[in-house]
């Protein structure tokens, strides 16, 4: 097929991709004080690609000719340093970061300098909010905008964060040049935490943007991928992680119709299930299964497996063990609220009642949808006060539709 | 929110060697309990066979202090308003249904003493 392609079509895709890539081996060479230089580069790369492209039409190899341009502006940009530091020589500390005279964009290099960008951007000095926008930026290549609309938040939080966010970088004397243990290992929970809850970003948001949310779900496996590919980084837990990310993958397609409203699990379409991504999920937690370790990962990955298997008779007394043990390792109120789901499906919707009363979490929308779910079929005006509290309560208008659906099909089938 | 020590007694040794009926329904007592947020600890169960009692004079005894017959067969740690709903914590554990005990009893704070 011969599709004409017009460098406006190319050039925000490539952007997104190569941005990212392109800072984070450049940034290695400067250290993470001058990631700004860095990102100048890359951004005058880019600037220079609109212009060229635009002219004489876009380059055979248009990732090739990218990296050509920026070696060439960043090796210009060592030899003006270099005249600057032999003139001002008292100036400058003597630093350990001698930039080598040129840079070899290898895969490898790509590989080591992302990972260690990735490593740089979750400093726990930072909020996990502010990690997350941080690694959305500079990680994946995502303007203030497309950040500000994933978190449904105003452009000028966001910068503000942002900013915040960077000074903390800049000051963080995290190692960039080198990966070694040392420095790995620390903060390697950090890390984990922040790619969860980027994805879980992308899987739970209340944003409406469907393609923003698939975007934030397939950067974290991105990220996370290149945790994998390291044997520095990869290990049990990791596994783990990307286990948990594939499977609840694989339902993305199935979880929204056509218009964008979320569809229950229990009503999805299981053939529109990815078996690719099931299959990588298994084969994931397979690997993540090869030691004694159980993390919080281990379980909801074990909890996510059990849900792509539909017809599995002991499917829900699996899911309510895994959930008993995750809310020993962690309380959260979702984790509550889905471990006395899965307590009412094996010991009866009455037990489950009562179980779900006791956690009294009435400020909570899925606390009331959990309730109204299990008195559908006992006590329906009951059912629908929670669910119209739960209407009142969730901020999210994709839930609100559903919810009201099913008010309405409780009230017809009563009267 | 005060602290409060739930002691587990039995005088059943079938209590050691839990069914794996047992051990769901006090794995669900238990995540029962940390779902409402208010487990502090989730204790440890004490082997009833490794097992010694230390007297003065250098008498050593061999098991739990046996002039009562229940023994002590673990505890944990629950945080609750008041004692009487520790209580109410403590009247779902499976324990009871083999004719075992709880005993509830407050922590102590020193810094909350005064």
């Amino acid at each position: 097929m011969e599709g004409k392609v017009t460098s406006q079509q190319l050039l925000p895709h490539l952007f997104r991709l190569e941005y990212a890539k392109m800072t984070a081996v450049i940034c290695r060479h400067f250290g993470l004080q001058h990631i700004e230089i860095a990102e100048d580069i890359a951004s005058e790369t880019f600037l220079k690609a609109t212009e060229v492209w635009g002219v004489n039409g876009i380059p055979d190899n248009p990732t090739a000719w990218l990296y050509t341009v920026a070696r060439n502006k960043t090796k210009d940009f060592l030899k003006r340093q270099k005249i600057f530091d032999t003139q001002v020589k008292e100036n400058i500390q003597a630093d350990e970061r001698q930039p080598a005279p040129d840079i070899e964009f290898t895969q490898q290099l790509f590989n080591d300098s992302q990972l260690a960008m990735i490593f740089a951007v979750c400093n726990p000095a930072n909020s996990p909010g502010s990690q997350i926008c941080l690694a959305l930026q500079i990680l994946c290549g995502f303007s203030v905008e497309e950040i500000a609309d994933a978190f449904l938040t105003k452009t000028e939080t966001i910068k503000k964060r942002l900013l915040r966010a960077r000074t903390n970088l800049r000051n963080d004397d995290f190692r960039i040049t080198t990966l070694q243990e040392d420095v790995i290992q620390p903060r390697l929970d950090t890390v984990l935490r922040t790619l969860y809850l980027l994805f879980n970003e992308g899987y739970f948001s209340a944003s409406n943007n469907h393609v923003i949310r698939k975007e934030l779900c397939s950067e974290a496996i991105r990220l996370t991928l290149i945790l994998t590919e390291h044997p520095l980084t990869n290990g049990t837990k990791v596994n783990a992680l990307l286990a948990l990310m594939c499977y609840q993958s694989s339902r993305l397609d199935a979880r929204a119709d056509e218009a964008g409203e979320t569809i229950l699990f229990e009503q999805q379409d299981k053939e529109l299930w990815s078996r690719e991504l099931i299959d990588k999920g298994n084969y994931y937690l397979v690997n993540a299964c090869s030691g004694n370790e159980v993390s919080k990962y281990h379980l909801e990955a074990g909890i996510a497996y059990w849900h792509t298997t539909p017809t599995d008779s002991k499917k829900w007394e699996h899911i309510l063990q895994l959930y008993n043990e995750l809310i020993l390792i962690e309380y959260s109120p979702m984790t509550a609220l889905n471990r006395t789901f899965a307590f009412a499906k094996v010991y009866g919707y009455d037990k489950g009642i009562a179980e779900a009363e006791k956690l009294q979490l009435e400020a909570n929308s899925y606390y009331h949808s959990l309730l109204g779910y299990l008195y559908a079929g006992r006590d329906v005006n009951r059912a629908i006060s929670h669910y119209n509290t739960a209407i009142r309560l969730t901020k999210s208008a994709a839930e609100k539709k559903t919810l009201r659906k099913e008010v309405e099909r409780l009230k017809s089938s009563f009267s | 929110m005060k602290e409060f020590v739930l002691i587990f007694r039995t005088s059943n040794h079938a209590d050691f060697k839990p069914s794996p009926e047992q051990m769901q329904e006090r794995m669900n007592w238990l995540a029962g309990i940390a779902s409402q947020n208010k487990l502090v600890d989730k204790g440890n169960s004490l082997s009833p066979v490794s097992a010694r009692t230390v007297r003065s004079g250098n008498v050593v005894t061999d098991g739990p202090f046996t002039e009562i017959k229940e023994f002590v067969a673990g505890y944990v740690i629950v945080r609750a308003e008041s004692i009487d709903d520790a209580v109410e914590l403590a009247k779902d554990n499976p324990v009871l249904k083999s004719g075992g005990n709880v005993e509830v009893r407050e922590v102590l704070k020193r810094d909350s003493n005064n």
